[in-house]
C-alpha cells in the first residue's frame, strides 16, 4: 500500500474522530449544566438520582460504558440495531458522560461564586434566570475554564475508545493499517494528530483565558 | 403614611436571638443613622428590611403595602413573589463591600438593571446615569472595570447603581468600613450630597461624626433592640448608660 492511500485512510479516520469530539462538546456542555441544577436541586429524589448518575459515570471506565450504550439495547431489552447505531452509541456514551464531568465542574463553580453578588442581584430586581445568565454564569465560565480546558483535552484522547465498539475512528484505522502493513508508521501518524489537535485545543483555550482576563 | 415601618421584628441564628422585638418607621426624605457595637443586629435590620434575611416573627410594609405580616401564631408569612417585586422597587441598598458586578463596565454596571428589569427608555437611563457619575465625580470612569478602580470609587459605583433604579428610600450597610479614613471621606461626602435628592435614607455606620450632621434621628442599637433614638443632639448627649459607654470618647467630642 503507497503512502498516500494510507494518509488518505487516516484522515478519514480523523474526521471521525473530530466528528466525535464536536458532538460531545456540543451536547455535553449544555447538558452537564442541567446536571448540575438537578445536582444542586432541593428535591432530594432528584439530587440522589443525578448524584448516583455521576457516581456511576465517573466510578466506571467510559471503554466499559460505551460497551454498555451499544450492546445493551440488544442484549438487555431485545431491541435489533443497524449497523448505524454505532456511531451514535458513540456519541451517546461519550455525552453522558462528559456531562457528568462538566456538571461537577459547573457546580464547583457556581459555589464559589460569592452569595454578595446574587444579594446584589435580588436587589437590583433581576429574577433568577436572568440573574444567572447575566451575572453568576459569565462569571463561573472564567472560573472554570482552566478545568474545562483540561477536559477538553482528555477527550480528545478519549476519542480513540470508540475502537471499542468498532467505530473507524482515527486510532482504529491506524490500528488496522499497522497490523495490515506490520509497520510503526500509523501510530506514530496518530500520535501526532492527537498532540497536534491538543496544541490547538490548548492554544483556543489560552487565548479565550486571555480574552476574558479583562476583569477580577 | 411612613414610607418603612416594621413592626416587632424578631430574627434567630441558630438560637442566637439577633433582633429582639424591634420597631421602626422611616417616612419619606427622612435621613436614619444606626450605630451601635458590632454584633448588635444593625446589619440584620437592614437585611430584613430588604428581603436578603426573613424574620422569624413581625411586620414589613413599605408606603402601606404589607410585604411581610404575623399569622395567627405570630409567625411572619411572606407576600408572594410578584408582590414583594413589585415592592422592591421602593428599596436600593448599598453593601459594605459594594457588590458590583466585575465583568460589567461601571457604565453597564448602572444602566443594566433600569434597562432589563425596569424596561425603562435607553436615552433616558443613559443620561441619568451620566448625571449620576458627574454628581459621584467618576465622569471619565464610564468605561472602566470596577477592578481598576479604588474602593471609594467602587463604592461610589454601587450608590449611582442604586441610585438609577429611582428608589425612595436607600438603605447603607456600613457603606465605609471596607475603607481607608481618605477614600471614607469621599464617600461620605457624596453621601451627604444626596440628601437634596429628598430620598430616604437609613444609614448603618460607625462614621459618628457623620451620623450626626446628616441625620434627622438616629437610633442606638444593641444586643439586639433599639436602646435609644432621637434627634442627633438628644443621642450623642444621652444621659443613658450603655449610649455612654459606647460613644464613650465620641459622645465627649461631638457634644
Amino acid at each position: 500500500m503507497d503512502a498516500s492511500i494510507m494518509l488518505g485512510k487516516l484522515i478519514a479516520g480523523m474526521g471521525v474522530s473530530i466528528q466525535i469530539f464536536v458532538m460531545t462538546l456540543v451536547f455535553s456542555l449544555p447538558l452537564g449544566l442541567a446536571v448540575a441544577f438537578g445536582r444542586m436541586s432541593k428535591h432530594p429524589v432528584l439530587r440522589l438520582a443525578v448524584q448516583t448518575y455521576i457516581s456511576i459515570m465517573r466510578g466506571t471506565p467510559l471503554m466499559l460504558q460505551l460497551m454498555v450504550v451499544y450492546f445493551g439495547p440488544y442484549y438487555l431489552l431485545g431491541i435489533q440495531v443497524g449497523s448505524g447505531y454505532r456511531i451514535w452509541a458513540t456519541m451517546i456514551g461519550f455525552v453522558i458522560n462528559y456531562a457528568a464531568y462538566f456538571a461537577e465542574i459547573y457546580r464547583g463553580g457556581i459555589q464559589s461564586m460569592p452569595a454578595g453578588q446574587y444579594e446584589a442581584a435580588a436587589l437590583l430586581g433581576y429574577n433568577r434566570v436572568q440573574t444567572f445568565f447575566k451575572i453568576i454564569f459569565p462569571q463561573v465560565f472564567k472560573r472554570i475554564l482552566p478545568s474545562v480546558t483540561n477536559e477538553v483535552i482528555t477527550l480528545v484522547k478519549d476519542t480513540s475508545l470508540a475502537f471499542t465498539i468498532g467505530v473507524g475512528e482515527m486510532f482504529t484505522t491506524a490500528k488496522a493499517l499497522a497490523s495490515s502493513q506490520t509497520s510503526v508508521i500509523p501510530f506514530v501518524a496518530a500520535g501526532l494528530f492527537y498532540y497536534v489537535f491538543n496544541l490547538l485545543v490548548a492554544v483556543v483555550m489560552d487565548r479565550t483565558e486571555k480574552k476574558l482576563s479583562y476583569y477580577q | 403614611m411612613n414610607l418603612l415601618e416594621m413592626k416587632h421584628v424578631k430574627k434567630a441564628f441558630d438560637g442566637a436571638q439577633v433582633l429582639q422585638d424591634i420597631s421602626l418607621q422611616v417616612g419619606e426624605g427622612e435621613i436614619v443613622s444606626i450605630i451601635g457595637p458590632s454584633g448588635s443586629g444593625k446589619s440584620t435590620l437592614l437585611r430584613c428590611a430588604t428581603l436578603l434575611e426573613t424574620m422569624d416573627s413581625g411586620e414589613l410594609s413599605y408606603l402601606g403595602e404589607a410585604a411581610a405580616w404575623n399569622d395567627s401564631q405570630g409567625k411572619t408569612v411572606y407576600a408572594g413573589r410578584k408582590k414583594l417585586r413589585r415592592i422592591g422597587e421602593n428599596y436600593g441598598l448599598v453593601f459594605q463591600n459594594f457588590n458590583l458586578f466585575p465583568h460589567y463596565t461601571v457604565l453597564k454596571n448602572i444602566t443594566d438593571a433600569p434597562l432589563c428589569v425596569q424596561k425603562r427608555e435607553k436615552a433616558e437611563v443613559y443620561e441619568t446615569a451620566k448625571t449620576l457619575l458627574k454628581k459621584m465625580g467618576l465622569e471619565d470612569k464610564a468605561n472602566a472595570y470596577p477592578c481598576q478602580l479604588s474602593g471609594g470609587q467602587c463604592q461610589r459605583v454601587a450608590i449611582a447603581r442604586a441610585l438609577a433604579m429611582n428608589p425612595k428610600i436607600l438603605f447603607f450597610d456600613e457603606p465605609t468600613s471596607a475603607l481607608d479614613p481618605e477614600l471614607t471621606g469621599e464617600v461620605l461626602k457624596v453621601i451627604k450630597s444626596l440628601a437634596d435628592l429628598h430620598i430616604a435614607m437609613v444609614i448603618v455606620t460607625h462614621e459618628m461624626a457623620f451620623a450626626r450632621d446628616i441625620s434627622d434621628r438616629v437610633i442606638f442599637m444593641a444586643g439586639g433592640v433599639i436602646v435609644e433614638e432621637g434627634t442627633p443632639e438628644e443621642v450623642f448627649a444621652s444621659a443613658n448608660e450603655r449610649t455612654q459607654s459606647f460613644l464613650g470618647i465620641y459622645g465627649d467630642m461631638l457634644r
